[in-house]
């Protein structure tokens, strides 16, 4: 059986502490845009045609917040998949680390 | 107790040693590391000193100590992990000391030579089989073609590369000999030529790579060679070919005349290489013992050795009284640890066994003293960039305790973001909480131990960043609403001031605070997060961070002017508080601190109604240096009575400069002429006169260009957001604003590369400079208001010290 460890220590740890940042922020940011907050409004792919239609501009608005939002949950949980490969990494390296060579 | 407000008292003493009981009582102080010794014989040289034998027998057990350390790390034994700190041997303990390593080195160089020895063999031996293998080639050629020549016998043919039989060649009456050997391949051309310019073609050199590498004993290099085999007719060419052999250093080894005497001896060879083989295992494992035995010891000697070689250098430093019996040593001693420091001396003379114990005895002294600060782990690292720019004059008052907080706070004004502040403080955390741990403390890396060591100040700029970051209302470049913003849109739209084509035919409206219900109030705490969405965020934050910038630097630098009162008053020099203190204070205050006054008086003073008519504080403030007060009637007055003000202010900033002057030279030629009884230097007006205007042009032409500045503190906070901002718009707004499906793939990678981009730049760029120019603003702006900068520190005889140079040797 091939060896499962593919990372360095640093590597690991690195991606590790990457992870679980981007958890939290992605976490954060998908609530804020879930929400609708008025300040995340430049990073909503909306269009000239959303705005125009003055019936259904607020419904369009909303709409692309929350698939934005469903986009920033969708990256914390490819983040926690990521975060946990790095753990398993992690330990591994520790491992190895108190064979005798 | 040592306080960080000053530095401590120091006292010269005089220690009077006991000639039995020195070296003693100096291992006592080292191991405590209370007192500074002073050089008593400064003229002598190293080697005229007292105790230069000792010194040698030292260095001759550090010499061997050294080398058996690296032969236990070439043989990869694991030195003992604990922290282990043995006392110095007593002089009757160094004699088996010495014994036990000269015997270990012995015993060490004769196994390692036995080693080589047996390496040597082995190459040769295998060197031997290599060749016989391979001209086995060159005669199995000849042997074929023998039978098929059989009618040429009597004309050899010399063009041909394989080797005449030995028995063709006996018929010509000619003979032929054969030398055979090894010689590494980087020589085999030059070798090959030779050999035909000097024999002319009688003899011939065939040669046959050997496959493996071979290793060198001497630097163990692998190394490629070539075996060889020349024949030649005649005796002289043979002498020749053995004379270029030697030149060229080729190992060369008999050739065998039959197959069979071939066969016998590379049996003989075989046996004989298996048993070389075991004998070396054999070694090396007697030789991994022999290490493994001595690692344990071998540490702590050598601690030992080096604590004995520092206590022989101090007890250099001493000098000897007249009856020769006793030693005298000069020490600089804090006054607080000079009971300590009896007590200690009490012990070590009463361990040692002597009759006469030791004593000290303080003594008045005009040299100034070392600085003394003593600090612990959270305060070491505040005081060590205080001591950077200058370790503090005796007894001056110090600027670390304020430090403490100032720095970070000033670094958080140029870095406030509340999502780098608390990256920042999580980094600095996690140092904080494993300082213990052993790996994080060795590494030899120079950047992580300069991070390291600033842990807490890192620390607290991180945690000043996080309110900061807050008072901002910045984090990551977006603001948080958490109260609810106080302005509202709506209110626009229903006083008719909007209307709702408007959204389509303008790109940027303007709220009217003026109309009703459209500013509800200021926002509890911090910036409005509006302004994140408004296009002249940058005009009005400009404004603030200018105004801020300008009332800190004021407050900071007003504090270090008054710090250096507590100077004026330590140092007795009391007129200086009325000369120096006050008209310093005067000038800063009427001018700067009405700038300050004024700033603060329009923030409260104008509303948005009185906007259009709000004066400008700048051109006010010119117009008081300039005296005009009718100039541009369509400047209102700040306030009422404004014209008068300003007269009286600047004419007292004038007055005091003058009598600055006067009383300085005045008072100064007083003071001098009632201590010069016991002075030998007379008082120069001139000197003091000159001293002292440049002082004062220092001050105030250093006035205004300190104030301006602190600017800088505007200058890095906008740098700061603006980085921050175009981060997240060409970075996380690419990942964020793509609609496919497969767009969430892109978020991925976008914030890998965000957050890669975010640490380097944002936070190690950014933070650096912050880090760089808070520093300088204490180092220029608020020290040279008080500071002097110019004492020594105080290097206390320590054991401790030892350690770190022994790591820096790179024996660990």
């Amino acid at each position: 059986m091939t060896s499962l460890l593919f990372c360095g220590p640093k590597l690991s740890a690195c991606l590790l502490v990457l992870s679980i940042w981007a958890v939290i922020m992605m976490a954060m940011l998908g609530i804020f845009f879930s929400t609708h907050s008025a300040l995340l409004l430049e990073d909503v792919p909306f269009t000239e045609e959303d705005i125009h239609d003055e019936q259904t501009a607020l419904q369009n608005i909303h709409r692309l917040f929350n698939q934005v939002g469903y986009n920033c949950f969708i990256a914390a949980a490819i983040y926690v998949v990521v975060g946990f490969v790095s753990f398993c990494q992690v330990r591994l390296n520790k491992r190895n680390e108190y064979l005798v060579h | 107790m040592g306080s960080l407000f000053r530095s401590e008292e120091m006292c010269m003493a005089q220690l009077f040693l006991q000639s039995a009981s020195a070296y003693d009582c100096i291992r006592e102080l080292g191991e405590l590391g209370l007192v500074e010794f002073r050089d008593l014989n400064p003229s002598v040289n190293a080697f005229q000193r007292k105790f230069v034998t000792e010194i040698k027998k030292c260095e001759e057990m550090e010499r061997i100590l050294v080398y058996l350390l690296r032969e236990i790390k070439k043989a990869d034994i694991a030195l003992p992990e604990g922290e282990v700190n043995p006392s110095a041997p007593l002089p009757k303990h160094v004699m088996g000391i010495m014994e036990q390593l000269q015997r270990l080195e012995l015993e060490l160089s004769e196994v390692t030579r036995n080693k080589e020895k047996l390496q040597k063999n082995l190459l040769e031996m295998t060197e031997y089989t290599h060749m016989l293998r391979i001209t086995r080639h060159f005669v199995q050629r000849s042997a074929e073609r023998d039978t098929a020549q059989t009618q040429y016998e009597e004309f050899p043919v010399l063009e041909r590369e394989s080797v005449m039989d030995y028995t063709s060649m006996q018929r010509l009456g000619a003979k032929l000999g054969f030398i055979s050997g090894l010689i590494s391949r980087v020589k085999l051309e030059a070798f090959e030529r030779m050999l035909w310019r000097v024999c002319k073609g009688y003899t011939i050199l065939s040669y046959g790579e050997i496959e493996e590498t071979l290793e060198e004993p001497v630097n163990g290099e692998p190394t490629r060679t070539v075996v060889f085999l020349i024949s030649y007719w005649g005796d002289q060419i043979g002498q020749k070919v053995k004379k270029i052999c030697d030149c060229y250093h080729c190992h060369l080894y008999p050739y065998p005349t039959s197959n069979d005497e071939r066969a016998i001896v590379k049996d003989g060879l075989h046996t004989r290489i298996q048993d070389l083989h075991t004998v070396l295992q054999r070694t090396e494992e007697y030789l991994h013992q022999v290490l493994n035995n001595a690692s344990e010891s071998v540490f702590i000697w050598m601690i030992q050795v080096r604590k004995m070689k520092a206590i022989y250098h101090v007890l250099n430093l001493c000098s000897f009284d007249v009856t020769n019996k006793c030693l005298i040593a000069e020490v600089w001693c804090p006054v607080n640890d000079l009971p300590t420091l009896r007590r200690t001396l009490e012990d070590a003379s009463r361990k040692s066994g002597a009759t006469v114990p030791s004593f000290v005895n303080r003594i008045p002294s005009n040299d100034t003293p070392p600085t003394l600060i003593r600090t612990n782990k959270f305060t070491s690292g505040f005081q060590n960039i205080v001591d950077a720019y200058g370790v503090g004059s005796y007894r001056e008052v110090n600027p670390a305790p304020y430090t403490i907080i100032t720095f970070p706070f000033l670094f958080a004004v140029m870095f406030g973001d509340l999502g780098h502040g608390t990256l920042m403080a999580l980094f600095a955390l996690w140092m904080v909480l494993y300082e213990n741990d052993r790996k994080l403390k060795k590494t030899r890396n120079e950047f992580w131990n300069t991070f390291f060591e600033g842990r807490y100040i890192i620390l607290m700029m991180g945690m000043f960043s996080v309110y900061t970051g807050i008072i901002y209302n910045d984090c990551f470049s977006k603001s948080l609403n958490v109260f609810g913003s106080g302005w509202s849109v709506k209110a626009m739209f229903k006083n008719d001031s909007f209307l709702l084509n408007m959204t389509h035919t303008h790109s940027f409206l303007t709220l009217d605070p003026n109309t009703k219900g459209v500013f509800n109030g200021p926002y509890p705490l911090g910036i409005d997060p509006i302004w994140n969405l408004a296009s002249n965020r940058l005009t009005f934050l400009n404004s603030y961070k200018m105004k801020m910038s300008v009332i800190i630097g004021i407050v900071h630098m007003t504090f270090g002017v008054i710090l250096g009162v507590f100077n004026h008053l330590h140092f007795g020099r009391k007129f200086n508080i009325i000369l120096v203190f006050l008209p310093e204070l005067l000038f800063l205050l009427c001018l700067f601190g009405y700038l300050g006054f004024m700033i603060l008086f329009k923030w409260a003073a104008f509303t948005a109604q009185d906007s259009s008519r709000a004066p400008s504080i700048l051109i006010h403030f010119i117009n008081m240096f300039l005296f005009n007060t009718q100039g541009d009637s369509s400047q209102t007055p700040l306030y009422t009575g404004q014209g008068y003000e300003r007269v009286r202010r600047s004419s007292e900033e004038d007055i005091s400069l003058m009598r600055a002057y006067d009383l300085e030279e005045g008072s100064s030629l007083e003071s001098h002429s009632s201590s010069s009884d016991g002075q030998s230097e007379e008082f120069d007006f001139a000197d003091v006169f000159l001293h002292q205007s440049i002082h004062t042009i220092e001050f105030c032409l250093g006035c205004v260009s300190n104030t301006a500045s602190y600017l800088r503190l505007w200058a890095l906070s906008l740098a700061h957001a603006q980085l921050s901002e175009v981060l997240w718009s060409m970075v996380m707004r690419v990942g964020l604003r793509v609609d496919t499906t497969l767009g969430v793939l892109l978020l991925v990678p976008v914030f890998g590369l965000f957050a890669v981009l975010t640490v380097f730049i944002l936070l190690v760029m950014e933070g650096l400079s912050a880090f760089l120019h808070a520093l300088r603003l204490h180092w220029v702006e608020f020290q040279n208001k008080f500071y002097s900068g110019a004492g020594t520190k105080f290097s206390p005889f320590a054991f401790a010290f030892l350690h770190t140079s022994f790591e820096n040797d790179g024996l660990l």
